[in-house]
């Protein structure tokens, strides 16, 4: 299995870097997936991660200059690593002046992913800095735990209001409650509701504005203020919303009823789905 | 003693003390005819710090008064701290610094003058002391480097804030190199991410050194002295030697002068023997040949030699392979090869284990009353007063 890649212009890697500390901040542990024209970070709704899971996609051409991969075999030709997001977000963190980033699989002592950065300095030698990021190479026949999840039709669907707004608002119901229920409707209203024994606090989002659905038929027999809701742990919707350190181009939300709430963000030409279960 | 600062020099001042704290819980302050000296060292002796001010530093300088012997005195680093503990405010409102020793009470009184009429003094109680006398001469080291604080404080920056220990090192083509060192821990199975900087020659003034030479130290405490030789834009200066050897890192100007001293690790570094290219030597001799204070005489255990890994990486096809390094082999007493651990129980018999740091570095011998607890000290010309009262 091989893997090597180059960046070098600026923008794409202040880019790749923000995303890569977004993942840090999603996920301590999680899984980049290498393929010949995409690079995914995947999160799976193992236990350990109290069911939530992730699927970040990224373009490979739209930021690297060179990129080779070879994967598993032909007709697997994809590479799985499992490593722990701080190490790549700190090892870009050095990239922010950098002429340029270069990122391959090697095996120094132990498989690694090692990222190095060319860095401008004020003598005419270059200075690199190198960082060996530890990786489990995850076998063949756990790829299939791996795969894109499936997004079960929603009841409802809807545009998110600004990040920041909606992260603050629930940090300070954090505080009240250990868990929300998020509620939205299909005429772009949006509640979030704490209830404790004491006091009841909703916030409401309104105007926001629902895309179109895919499929009509569910849409035929609701009221459009009828509001489909689920009850989530309020920890893992404020960790999501504070990975969001910028605010996204695309912004949307789609609710199963009791089952799930599903986001789906777009920050220039990356996605990021991420999933939160119902609290049982 | 009585002596003033002012001015921005209080900043400086400031920032010494910031820079010691980083290093030891006791201070001891001393003044000498040539100057102030602060001084330091940490619990478990494998680093020691020395700021000395020259009498031109400050705007009145008295080293004693008449009569009177030359004071010294250790204080708790926590309480002389407090009183440059803002920078900020050092910068901004202090115009004068005032730190006075006076025999008859027990007193360390430094005060502040500041802005608008405002005096803060502090008394800060201390305990008399001997002299706090590190044994080292960089003029023995072989290796120098010498180099602008700020090209140190870029290399040093890719480093995680926590990490420890780093190795330094000479690479091919005069190449020097910064390598995070972790230990390794059999138990653990989380590796830890390796950052390696490479800087070339021409980011150094002066670059004495032999390729392949190589040292690891605790980063934590050498970025002490890179905080204050950036601050106040000064050229940091490394002798070194071989491992084991202490490190001398200093910083110097007109008005000061500052001297930082490491120990650095000494022992083998077991990645390094799966790579058939690096041989295990026997443990340093000069260790054992010695009784004398010399600076690597060191009260503790594990004399195992050590090796850096700086190996060629497996697969790399960057062009920066480095080399390998051995000890470059001194007037070796004959011994068999065996396991170092078990030559260093034949070699050394009279080695106990002291308190011993947690990191296996060796203490720094100072020769001096302030020799670590149960260390098998032979005679040895000390090179510092009788301890009086201690041990």
């Amino acid at each position: 299995m091989k893997f090597r890649g180059k960046i070098v212009d600026g923008a794409c890697l202040n880019h790749f870097t923000r995303i890569s500390n977004m993942i840090a901040k999603l996920a301590k542990t999680c899984t980049l997936r290498i393929s010949p024209d995409k690079l995914n970070f995947i999160l799976c709704d193992k236990l350990a991660n109290g069911g939530v899971s992730m699927w970040c996609e990224l373009e490979q051409e739209n930021f690297f200059s060179e990129f080779q991969m070879e994967g598993f075999s032909a007709e697997n030709n994809e590479i799985y690593l499992e490593l722990t997001s701080e190490n790549l977000s700190r090892a870009l963190k050095t990239a922010q002046n950098a002429r340029a980033l270069k990122i391959k699989l090697t095996n120094k002592h132990f498989p690694c992913l090692t990222v190095s950065v060319e860095l401008f300095s004020m003598s005419s030698s270059t200075r690199i800095a190198t960082h060996d990021i530890p990786i489990k190479v995850i076998p063949r026949k756990l790829w299939k735990d791996l795969q894109e999840p499936m997004v079960p039709d929603p009841d409802v669907s809807i545009y998110l209001p600004v990040l920041k707004t909606m992260k603050s608002v629930v940090e300070k119901m954090k505080n009240i409650s250990s868990h929300l229920v998020i509620e939205a409707n299909r005429d772009g209203e949006l509640n979030l509701k704490i209830e404790t024994e004491l006091v009841c606090v909703t916030t409401h989002f309104k105007d926001l504005g629902n895309p179109p659905l895919a499929s009509e038929s569910t849409s035929q027999d609701r009221n459009p203020e009828h509001m489909a809701e689920v009850h989530i742990d309020i920890r893992k919707l404020l960790q999501f919303l504070a990975g969001q350190q910028v605010n996204p181009t695309k912004a949307l939300c789609n609710i199963v009823t009791n089952k799930m709430v599903h986001f789906h963000l777009l920050h220039e030409d990356v996605s990021l789905q991420y999933f939160i279960p119902a609290l049982s | 003693m009585k002596c003033l600062v002012t001015g921005s020099n209080v900043k400086v001042l400031g920032k010494a003390v910031h820079s010691l704290s980083r290093i030891g819980d006791e201070l001891y302050l001393e003044p000498l005819e040539d100057g102030l000296s602060l001084r330091t060292v940490n619990s478990s002796r494998s680093a020691y710090a020395c700021f000395l001010f020259a009498p031109l530093f400050f705007q009145q300088y008295q080293a004693t008064t008449p009569g009177q012997d030359l004071l010294r005195c250790k204080i708790l680093m926590k309480s002389f701290l407090s009183v440059f503990r803002s920078l900020v405010m050092l910068e901004k409102t202090v115009e004068k610094c005032c730190i006075s020793l006076n025999g008859q009470s027990s007193r360390l009184v430094v005060q502040l003058h500041c802005k608008f009429g405002v005096r803060k003094t502090h008394n800060l109680s201390f305990q008399d002391c001997e002299s706090l006398q590190a044994v080292f001469d960089p003029a023995l080291c072989p290796h120098v480097l010498r180099a602008p604080a700020r090209v140190l404080g870029e290399a040093v920056l890719p480093f995680p804030p926590a990490l420890a220990e780093v190795t330094l090192g000479i690479g091919r083509g005069c190449r020097v190199i910064l390598r995070s060192y972790h230990e390794e821990d059999a138990d653990s199975t989380v590796r830890a991410m390796v950052t390696e900087v490479c800087l070339g020659e021409e980011d150094f003034q002066q670059l004495q050194a032999q390729e392949g030479a190589a040292i690891t130290f605790c980063l934590k405490e050498f970025r002490g002295l890179l905080s204050f030789a950036e601050s106040a834009n000064l050229n940091l200066c490394i002798h070194f030697d071989a491992p084991g050897r202490p490190a001398i890192f200093t910083v110097k100007d007109s008005l000061l002068d500052g001297h930082f001293v490491l120990a650095t690790l000494s022992e083998t570094d077991s990645y390094s023997q799966d790579l058939g290219s690096l041989e295990r030597h026997r443990p340093v001799p000069q260790l054992q040949a010695h009784s004398t204070p010399h600076p690597d005489d060191f009260a503790n255990d594990d004399i195992d030699s050590y090796m850096i890994a700086m190996e060629t990486t497996i697969g790399n096809e960057g062009s920066r392979a480095l080399p390998s390094i051995s000890l470059s082999p001194g007037p070796q007493p004959p011994q068999s090869p065996g396991s170092p651990s078990e030559e260093e129980d034949e070699a050394e018999p009279s080695t106990v284990p002291g308190t011993p740091p947690p990191k296996k570095f060796r203490s720094l011998f100072f020769g001096s009353i302030l020799a670590p607890v149960g260390s098998p000290q032979g005679p040895s010309p000390v090179l510092a007063e009788d301890s009086e009262g201690e041990g």
